[in-house]
């Protein structure tokens, strides 16, 4: 399966070119990146790890680029997105999150099914990934 | 005929002789008087009658909505009367209409209920629309002061928060509703969600008339659905709702219909505008209390938002109903098969977004309004979209809001998921190209056809609807940049 979390993931991976332009774009509106990295990505997975604190000074697109090679060489076998935040009253959260990297082989999500009272059914959505240990689920 | 004065205000014994005084003798027009910050203010068109003054006309509106009645009663001295009559304060003649003037009223806060829509529509737009020196009147705008707005709880979840729920940010989100609307059954109607979720979509959504008909039960439809929701979650690791419709015929039901959804673990629960102000307001705080989504249908409201000189326009509906407390409205779409004229739509937007409200007579703010830190509410673009249409959707309405493409997902020659996969990427190329700084009201339709060349579904999308517009005249257009209608 390919995970279709974030702003473009039905959209062919970003290049490099594509990625720095994005973020041109969240700098000029005043927004700060960060880098999270992930081998669940359960849709509930709100917390990936975090690749550093987010960049709230860093006002330069190249220097970006170069935390995203650094994370990627890193994590080749992660899931990484970046996202932009905006602390502007009335928002104080993210306002563009997309992936820009992924495992070479992503196996997907089982749906649990326990039956329930009546017809109704208790869903869980579990990912093949997770059945192994931490750090080794993409290897 | 333009405004004139008809009579200054009398005082004392003679104000309150019995028998039948005017409107403006009685104290209910007062060009003079300078609005306090607490007021709620109000801005009518008003169509007199022939031979009727329009300050008096407006003088009669801030009277029929506030206080008075049709004679002279001396229990008004029993009162703080001068306090709680309400005063017209300001009257225009209406750009280009010869007939119709914009009259400005201004009431105290004391005249309402505290977190109560019901009271306050029960006055504004209550006996006085059957007033007989009117030909016609219309609520067209209110200013709500902050100690008012601080009174209601507003949306339950807010855009802010239903992004970072779903985990959703930076570009429209996704929607379509299940078509045909009526007929399928629950197994059926399941499918459709399937495979629109499945195929891209964020949302599937009942549609208003969906409740609990012979053909498909409301657990049925419910039971059906969240596997469809579960299923497309676990296919694509992205949250999915579906908009279940509790709608019903009574609050008991409405409630039952809610729980139900809320155990099957549903995100999302679904009104109609019909069910009425105080259930939308009940159905607010059940929302609230159980972290679910409020999204509302504003099924009915065309019969008294969209004819110019009568009725009420729909910025007043956005302005109570974020005050009631939803997370989702239809707002309209400028560019599909329903009515909703460009700068209207915009501003009933603005209304629903923004933390404060610049005057903007262009598109009908007539006041300036503080929100006073209420949630925003995702407005709903819905009727007659599709994916050729998305440099348009983008320009006009922005990322905060649902795009919703029934017939435009459903229909597609491809199939349903098919028809969902070319909504979303024609989204998602449009939103990359925007923040690459291209102008996509120009290079709109090439940036479509480059996706298209990666996307088989998007061109074949495009192939079946790229040329359908709806380009009739809008009869709601804001009236003070005089813009030609067909009224």
């Amino acid at each position: 399966m390919r995970l279709t979390q974030g702003t473009f993931s039905f959209l062919p991976d970003l290049t490099d070119d594509q990625i720095r332009a994005q973020v041109e774009h969240c700098l000029a509106q005043g927004w700060a990146i960060s880098l999270e990295h992930t081998d669940d990505p359960h849709p509930r997975n709100t917390y990936w790890e975090m690749y550093g604190p987010p960049m709230f000074d860093l006002r330069d697109a190249a220097g970006v680029m170069t935390d995203v090679a650094a994370a990627r060489s890193r994590f080749p076998d992660r899931y990484l997105k970046l996202n932009a935040f905006d602390s502007s009253h009335g928002v104080e959260s993210i306002r563009l999150s997309f992936i820009i990297n992924r495992p070479r082989h992503e196996p997907g999500m089982a749906l649990v099914r326990q039956e329930a009272a009546g017809r109704a059914i208790r869903y869980t959505t579990r990912t093949y990934a997770t059945d192994r240990p931490e750090g080794e689920r993409y290897t | 005929m333009e405004p004139t004065n008809t009579g200054a205000p009398l005082e004392g014994a003679e104000r309150y002789r019995a028998g039948v005084l005017r409107y403006a003798q009685m104290g209910y027009w007062n060009p003079d008087y300078e609005p306090q910050d607490t007021d709620v203010l109000a801005v009518f068109r008003i169509t007199p009658q022939d031979g009727v003054d329009p300050v008096e006309a407006a003088a009669a509106v801030a009277g029929e909505s506030s206080t008075a009645t049709w004679t002279v009663v001396w229990t008004d001295r029993l009162t703080a009367a001068d306090t709680y009559r309400a005063k017209a304060y300001r009257v225009d003649p209406v750009p280009g209409t010869p007939g119709q003037f914009f009259a400005y009223i201004a009431y105290d806060l004391d005249l309402f209920e505290p977190g109560s829509i019901a009271n306050l529509s029960a006055s504004v737009i209550g006996n006085v629309f059957g007033f007989k020196p009117l030909k016609a009147l219309r609520l067209e705008d209110m200013r709500l002061p902050v100690a008012y707005v601080k009174t209601f709880d507003g949306p339950p979840t807010g855009i802010i928060v239903e992004r970072e729920r779903l985990d959703k940010f930076g570009r429209p989100l996704l929607g379509a509703t299940i078509k045909p609307k009526l007929g399928l059954s629950g197994r059926n109607y399941g499918r459709v969600m399937y495979e629109a979720l499945k195929g891209g979509l964020d949302f599937t959504k009942d549609d208003e008339n969906i409740n609990s008909q012979p053909f498909m039960h409301w657990r049925d439809r419910f039971l059906f659905g969240i596997e469809a929701v579960n299923r497309a979650q676990a296919a694509t690791g992205e949250v999915k709702g579906h908009y279940f419709n509790v709608t019903a015929g009574t609050m008991e039901d409405m409630y039952e219909r809610a729980e139900f959804a809320k155990e099957l673990g549903s995100i999302v629960v679904m009104i109609d505008l019909v069910i009425g102000y105080t259930a939308i307001q009940s159905m607010s705080k059940w929302a609230r209390r159980n972290d679910m989504l409020l999204h509302l249908h504003r099924a009915g409201h065309s019969t008294y938002t969209r004819q110019k000189s009568h009725g009420m326009s729909f910025r007043v509906v956005s302005k109570w109903m974020r005050l009631a407390g939803v997370d989702h409205i239809h707002a309209g779409t400028v560019v599909g098969k329903l009515e909703g004229d460009p700068n209207s739509v915009q501003g009933f937007y603005n209304v629903l977004r923004e933390e404060h409200n610049d005057v903007d007579l262009a598109r009908g703010l007539f006041f300036e309004q503080d929100w006073g830190g209420l949630r925003k509410v995702m407005p709903v673009a819905s009727g007659g979209i599709h994916a050729g249409q998305m440099h348009q959707l983008l320009g006009y309405l922005g990322d905060d809001t649902i795009l919703q493409f029934g017939g435009g997902t459903i229909g597609h020659p491809m199939g349903i998921a098919a028809g969902a996969t070319a909504n979303r990427v024609a989204l998602e190329a449009m939103v990359l190209a925007r923040n690459e700084g291209r102008d996509i009201w120009t290079e709109g339709p090439q940036i479509l056809a480059d996706a298209a060349r990666d996307c088989l579904p998007l061109r074949a999308a495009l192939d079946t609807w790229g040329e359908v517009t709806f380009d009739y005249a809008s009869t709601d257009t804001p009236d003070f940049v005089p813009t030609p209608t067909s009224a």
